[in-house]
C-alpha cells in the first residue's frame, strides 16, 4: 500500500493549477479530496508523476445562492453539502445524495469536483447533476467554459474536461421537487442502482448511475411519464442502455433494480 | 464467589489501546533495521521460466534479493495434524516452500524476497524482479478438484486428494435407515470461503543476533511458543534454546494467526544471511491473498425423520477445500473439529459423514473462528429447519422433539455421542425455551401472518448449537492425528511483597486476558487485582504455552493457573502455620489471609510472601520462594451450547435482507466477565452474520481473485446489525476448576443459520426452501422469482 514516487505541488490559484496541469500534461493529476485517487495510488494502479493539490486555493469551496441557482464550489465537501442551509431548502436532491456517499470519513474529505471529474460509473451525484440539469463549470489554459451534465460524462472514468482543464464549481438550477434513490453495493456502499429524479412543470427528469458504463438520462421514462404520468414508466429505466454486470448484480438483476428504483423515486 | 469473579470489571487494556499506546509489531522499530517485500504470483498456477533479479538488486538501497535458488529454498514450513485417508493411505503432505522455485500453486504465492533500507525501496525494487511465467489451468473449486482430469496442484500425486476421512455409524447402516424414514430431507451447497480480515494484519520482525548465534522474531501470532517449535524443529531446524518468539499485542486473529506462515521462517532466516534485523508488514491486499481462508466445503446432505419429525439417521459427504499446501492444524479442521460435532444437539441415532479434502490451487484454508464447528452448525441447523418447513412443523417443535435431556456431568452421566465424543453437561432445551419468550415467539408468528398479507415478509430463524473448545485432552488429540499435546502452562509467581506475576502460555488478542485471569486470580488469593499482573506473549518469560485458539485460554489456560494457586496456598499454608504455631489443618485461608479457626490468629497473604523469601523464622525442611508452574491436560473437551434467534424483513422488491432482531442466548459454563462475554458474543454474532449475509471470496475461472479488497469482499458493519439481545444460561463445566466452556466462538458458530433460517421463514410461502449463501440481494430476489 505504498505509492509510486510522485512529486507533490500545492497550488494557490487556479490559474497556477492550469498552468501546472499544461506544463505537465498526463503525468499531473489534480489532487482535491483524494479519496478515489491515493487508493488507487497506494496500489499502484494510478501512478501520476505529480499531484497537484487544489484543496487550499481560495474560493473553490463556498456555496452561493442566486436568484434561480446554487453555484457550489469544486473543492466542496460532502459533509458541506449535507449540512449546507441552501441545499438543502434549494437542491434537496444533491443532500440526498452526498448522504449516502461512502462513510463520515469520505465525506469529511471527498468533493464534488473530484467526484465529478472522476466519473466513476456507480458514483451518485453524476445521476443528480444529469437529472437536474446541472452545469460544470470549468477552466483551463484556453479559459473558462460551461458543459452541459449531459455532455460531461463520456464514459467509464471518462469526462469532457480536457487535459489541462479543471472544474471549478457546478451549478445547479433549484429544484422544488426531486428524490435520489440508491441502492447500495455492500461491500464498497457505492450505487448498485443509483436514480435521481427531478419533477418540474412539465414533467420529470431522470438521471440513473450504477447501470452503465456512462451516467444516463432515462429519456425513455421520463417520455412515458409525461405521456402518463405514472410510475410505470419505470418499466423503461433501462431501453437502449447496455447493462453492466458484475458479482453482487448481474445484467438481469440489475435491470429489475433499476426499475424498482426509478418507481420508487417517481413516487417519492 | 469473590470480589472480582463474576464481575464486569473493564478492561484493563483498553486504556492503552484506546489511547493508541498498544505495541503491535508494526510499532517495533531495531536499530539498522532493514525491511522487506515480496515479489507474488498473478496466477494461481504456472510454471516459473525465469527469475531475473539483477535490476533490484542494483536498485536504491537494496540490501538483498532471494529466491528459492538461494539456501532458503530448501526449507518449509510443516503441517501440524496428519489425517490419513480411509484406506490407510498417508495423509498427501508437499513440502510447503519458503519461495515457490519451479511451479506457482496459488495466487499470490512468493517468489522472491526484496530487502531494502526503506519499505518504500523495497516495494520499489520489487517491480524490477522479472519473472517469466507460463500460465497453466487452475482449479479452485473443492469439488471440481476431484473430477476426472482435474488440474493438478501437485504432480506427484494421481489426482488432487490431500486426504479422505469418515466419522460415526457404518455407512451402509445409515443408508438403510435413511430408506426406510418417513420423510427425508435433501441438502445441497456451498459453506462459502471467507478471508479472515483481522484488523491488524500480519507483521513480523526477524532479529538475528550474532552475539550469542540467536534469534528473536517479533510476530502477530496467537501462539509464540508453537511457532517457535514449528520454525525450529520443523522449518529451519535450528535450536530452540537460541530462539525468543515475542507476540505482544496482536489486534485479532480469529485463527488465521495461528499457524506458522512461511514469511515467519524466511525472514528469520534471511536476517542471519544479512545480519539484521527485518521487518515485514502485510498490506490488506497481500492479507486477502496470503492469509488462511476459512470454510470452503460442498455439502451434500440427508437426514431421515419418522413421522412425529424425530431425527433417525444422518448422511452428508463434503469436499472440504484445503488451499495448495497443508496449513498448520488445516486437515483438523473438516473432520476433528468438524465431523464430531455432527451429533448436535440432537438424539440422532445414526449419522455418517464423508469428508474428501483435495487440494486446489488457492491459498491454504484453514481454521477461522469456530473451525469446522460452524460449518457443522450450520448443516445440522439448516437441514432440520428445512426437514421441520418440507413437514410443515414448527421448528421450534422439531427441536424440542430431538434434544438430547438435560445432564449436569455430575449426577447424570455426559452424553456418548455416535460421532466419538462424550459431552460434558447441557441443557438445550433451557436455552431455546429462553430465546423463544425474549422472541415473543407466538406473538411474532401472528404479526408475521399480518405482515404477509400486507405484503411485507417478515421471518424467524432459530439455531440451538453445540460447539466444542477448551481444546484439548492432548491424549485424545494425539490418537486423531495432532502432532502436539493441547495442554496448558500457568505459573504463579508471587514477589517477596505479595505482589502476583502470572505468565500464562494462553495468548490475548482482543480476549481481554489480562483482565480476566487477573479477576479469579485476585479471587482466588484474595488479593486485589491491582496485585495481579498478567504476563503472555513472551518465549523467554513464559515457560511454555500451547495459544489461543478453540476457546482454550480459560477453560485450560485458566485451569493451570488455577492449579499453581492451589500449590502456592497449600504451600503459603504450611508457612501460615509455622508462624502462627498451629497446625495446619487448623487454619482456614480467607480475604487474603490464613486465620487460626475459631480463633483471631492471623497471617496475611503478603507476610507470608515475605517470609517465603526472607526465611529466617521457617518450616524446616521447606524450600524457600514462593513460585509454582503447572501444566494442565483437560480430561475433556467443553461444550458450550444455545440458542440464537434472527428475526428479518426481506424486502420484496429488491431481495435485500434487513436483520432486524438478534437473540443470542448462550451457556458457556460459568462466567467470570459478563461484559467481555457479551463482547464476545456480540463480536461473534456479527462475524457469523457477515457469513450469512455479506462475506464470500470469489476466484473468477481463471484462479483470480475477484474479492480481494474490501471494495469487493463486503464485511459487516455496524449498521448492518442491530443491537444484539444477549442472555445466558449457565450449565457449569463439571471438569475444570472453574466450570468455564470457552465463549470465543459460539457467536460466530450459532449465528449462520440463525439468519439464513430466517430468510427462508420468510420466504417459505413463496415455496423457498433454501438459499446459498451470502444472502445477497441478487440470491434472495432470484429465489423469490423460481
Amino acid at each position: 500500500m505504498i505509492p509510486a514516487k510522485f512529486d507533490y505541488i500545492k497550488a494557490s490559484s487556479v490559474n497556477e493549477a492550469v498552468n501546472l496541469l499544461d506544463e505537465h500534461g498526463f503525468d499531473a493529476k489534480i489532487l482535491s479530496g483524494g479519496h478515489s485517487l491515493i487508493p488507487a495510488m497506494k496500489l499502484r494502479l494510478n501512478r501520476p508523476e505529480i499531484l497537484i493539490d487544489i484543496s487550499g486555493i481560495s474560493g473553490l469551496n463556498t456555496i452561493e445562492e442566486t436568484g434561480s441557482e446554487v453555484i457550489i464550489g469544486a473543492n466542496c465537501t460532502h459533509t458541506q453539502i449535507v449540512n449546507s442551509e441552501v441545499i438543502y431548502k434549494n437542491v434537496n436532491i444533491l443532500k440526498q445524495a452526498a448522504e449516502t456517499v461512502g462513510d463520515v470519513q469520505v465525506r469529511n474529505r471527498g468533493t464534488i469536483g473530484g467526484s465529478l471529474a472522476h466519473a466513476d460509473p456507480s458514483a451518485d451525484y453524476p445521476a443528480v447533476v444529469l437529472a437536474c440539469e446541472a452545469k460544470i463549470e470549468v477552466e483551463g489554459k484556453k479559459g473558462k467554459r460551461t458543459i452541459d451534465a449531459k455532455d460531461f460524462f463520456v464514459g467509464i472514468f471518462t469526462t469532457a474536461l480536457e487535459d489541462d482543464e479543471l472544474i471549478t464549481a457546478v451549478r445547479f438550477p433549484k429544484v422544488a421537487h426531486g428524490n435520489y434513490q440508491k441502492f447500495y453495493q455492500s461491500a464498497s456502499r457505492f450505487a448498485v442502482v443509483g436514480v435521481a429524479v427531478v419533477h418540474d412543470g412539465s414533467g420529470v427528469k431522470v438521471g440513473v448511475t450504477g447501470v452503465a458504463d456512462t451516467p444516463y438520462r432515462a429519456t425513455a421514462v421520463e417520455k412515458a411519464y409525461k405521456n402518463n404520468n405514472d410510475s410505470d414508466a419505470a418499466e423503461h429505466a433501462v431501453d437502449g442502455v447496455e447493462v453492466m454486470e458484475d458479482h453482487f448484480a448481474d445484467a438481469e438483476y440489475r435491470t429489475h433494480l433499476a426499475k424498482v428504483m426509478v418507481k420508487r423515486a417517481l413516487e417519492a | 464467589m469473590g470480589n472480582f469473579i463474576g464481575k464486569s470489571v473493564k478492561r484493563r487494556e483498553d486504556a492503552r489501546f484506546l489511547k493508541g499506546a498498544g505495541k503491535y509489531t508494526d510499532d517495533i522499530k531495531l536499530p539498522k533495521m532493514a525491511h522487506a517485500a515480496f515479489v507474488r504470483s498473478p496466477y494461481a498456477h504456472a510454471k516459473i521460466l525465469s527469475v531475473k533479479t539483477e535490476e533490484a538488486e542494483k536498485a536504491d538501497g537494496v540490501v538483498a534479493v532471494f529466491t528459492a535458488k538461494d539456501g532458503c529454498g530448501e526449507f518449509g514450513v510443516p503441517c501440524g495434524w496428519q489425517v490419513d485417508f480411509k484406506n490407510g493411505e498417508t495423509m498427501r503432505e508437499p513440502k510447503h516452500p519458503l519461495l515457490a522455485k519451479d511451479k506457482i500453486k496459488h495466487l499470490g504465492e512468493a517468489v522472491a524476497i526484496v530487502i531494502a533500507e526503506t519499505l518504500e525501496q523495497a516495494r520499489d525494487a520489487v517491480e524490477l524482479v522479472e519473472v517469466d511465467y507460463e500460465e497453466l489451468p487452475s482449479v479452485t473449486d473443492p469439488k471440481k478438484a476431484m473430477e476426472e482430469g482435474a488440474p493438478l496442484v501437485h504432480d506427484e500425486w494421481e489426482n488432487n486428494a490431500a486426504f479422505d476421512w469418515c466419522i460415526g455409524n457404518d455407512r451402509a447402516e445409515v443408508e438403510a435407515a435413511l430408506e426406510k424414514a418417513h420423510h427425508v430431507t435433501e441438502m445441497e451447497y456451498r459453506n462459502q470461503r471467507l478471508a479472515p480480515n483481522a484488523m491488524e494484519p500480519r507483521s513480523y520482525i526477524a532479529d538475528y543476533d550474532v552475539n550469542g548465534d540467536k534469534w528473536t522474531l517479533y510476530t502477530s501470532t496467537q501462539n509464540p511458543h508453537l511457532i517457535r517449535l514449528l520454525l525450529c524443529a520443523f522449518a529451519l531446524g535450528i535450536p530452540e534454546h537460541k530462539v525468543r518468539v515475542v507476540s505482544r499485542d496482536v489486534g485479532g486473529g480469529f485463527g488465521s494467526k495461528i499457524y506458522h506462515y512461511t514469511e515467519e521462517a524466511l525472514l528469520t532466516w534471511a536476517s542471519k544471511e544479512i545480519g539484521r534485523p527485518i521487518k515485514w508488514t502485510s498490506d490488506r491486499s497481500e492479507a486477502f491473498l496470503t492469509d488462511a481462508h476459512g470454510r470452503d466445503h460442498v455439502v451434500k446432505s440427508k437426514m431421515g425423520f419418522d413421522k412425529d419429525g424425530k431425527i433417525v439417521a444422518h448422511l452428508t459427504d463434503e469436499y472440504c477445500g484445503m488451499g495448495a499446501y497443508l496449513s498448520t492444524f488445516a486437515p483438523a479442521v473438516p473432520t476433528y473439529l468438524h465431523g464430531t460435532l455432527f451429533q448436535g444437539v440432537y438424539t440422532t441415532p445414526l449419522i455418517h459423514l464423508n469428508v474428501t479434502a483435495p487440494f486446489t490451487h488457492t491459498v491454504p484454508v484453514d481454521a477461522y473462528r469456530g473451525a469446522g464447528r460452524p460449518e457443522a452448525t450450520y448443516l445440522l441447523e439448516r437441514i432440520i429447519s428445512k426437514g421441520a418447513q418440507e413437514m410443515g412443523m414448527d421448528p421450534a417443535e422439531i427441536r424440542f422433539k430431538n434434544f438430547i435431556p438435560p445432564f449436569d456431568g455430575v449426577e447424570e452421566e455426559g452424553y456418548q455421542t455416535q460421532v466419538a465424543l462424550q459431552y460434558d453437561s447441557g441443557n438445550y432445551e433451557k436455552a431455546l425455551k429462553r430465546g423463544l419468550e425474549m422472541l415473543g415467539y407466538e406473538d411474532f408468528r401472528k404479526e408475521q401472518e399480518k405482515a404477509r398479507k400486507k405484503g411485507k415478509l417478515l421471518g424467524v430463524g432459530i439455531s440451538t448449537y453445540i460447539e466444542g473448545c477448551g481444546i484439548a485432552p492432548s491424549a485424545v488429540v494425539g490418537a486423531l492425528g495432532a502432532r502436539a499435546g493441547l495442554y496448558e502452562v500457568g505459573q504463579v509467581r508471587v514477589q517477596p511483597t505479595g505482589k502476583v506475576s502470572v505468565f500464562t502460555g494462553a495468548h490475548s488478542h482482543g480476549q481481554g486476558h489480562e483482565t480476566v485471569f487477573a479477576q479469579f486470580v485476585a479471587d482466588k488469593l484474595g488479593i486485589p487485582m491491582d496485585d495481579v499482573e498478567i504476563e503472555h506473549g513472551d518465549t523467554e518469560q513464559v515457560a511454555f504455552g500451547m495459544g489461543t485458539y478453540g476457546s482454550r485460554s480459560l477453560a485450560v489456560g485458566g485451569s493451570a493457573i488455577i492449579k499453581s494457586i492451589d500449590k502456592i496456598l497449600e504451600k503459603g499454608a504450611k508457612i501460615a502455620a509455622h508462624k502462627l504455631e498451629a497446625a495446619e489443618e487448623d487454619l482456614e485461608y480467607l480475604d487474603g489471609k490464613w486465620t487460626v479457626k475459631g480463633t483471631d490468629k492471623s497471617i496475611s497473604f503478603g507476610d507470608v510472601s515475605l517470609t517465603a523469601y526472607v526465611p529466617h523464622d521457617y518450616p524446616e525442611g521447606l524450600e524457600p520462594g514462593l513460585d509454582f508452574s503447572s501444566f494442565y491436560d483437560p480430561s475433556n473437551f467443553t461444550y458450550p451450547f444455545g440458542t440464537h434467534i434472527a428475526v428479518v424483513e426481506v424486502d420484496a422488491d429488491t431481495g435485500a435482507v434487513e436483520l432486524q432482531r438478534f437473540i443470542a442466548v448462550d451457556d458457556v459454563g460459568n462466567v467470570m466477565n459478563p461484559m467481555i462475554v457479551d463482547g464476545q458474543i456480540q463480536g461473534g454474532v456479527a462475524q457469523g452474520v457477515g457469513q450469512a449475509l455479506l462475506e464470500e471470496v470469489v476466484y473468477d475461472e481463471g484462479g483470480q481473485m475477484i474479492t480481494g479488497s474490501y471494495m469487493d469482499y463486503a464485511m459487516p458493519r455496524a449498521d448492518d446489525l442491530p443491537m444484539i439481545e444477549t442472555d445466558r444460561t449457565t450449565t457449569p463445566c463439571p471438569h475444570n476448576p472453574l466450570g468455564v466452556k470457552g465463549a470465543g466462538e459460539a457467536g460466530a458458530i450459532g449465528s449462520t443459520p440463525a439468519v439464513v433460517n430466517a430468510v427462508v421463514d420468510a420466504l417459505a410461502h413463496l415455496g423457498v426452501t433454501d438459499i446459498q449463501m451470502p444472502l445477497k440481494p441478487q440470491t434472495v430476489w432470484r429465489a423469490m422469482q423460481n
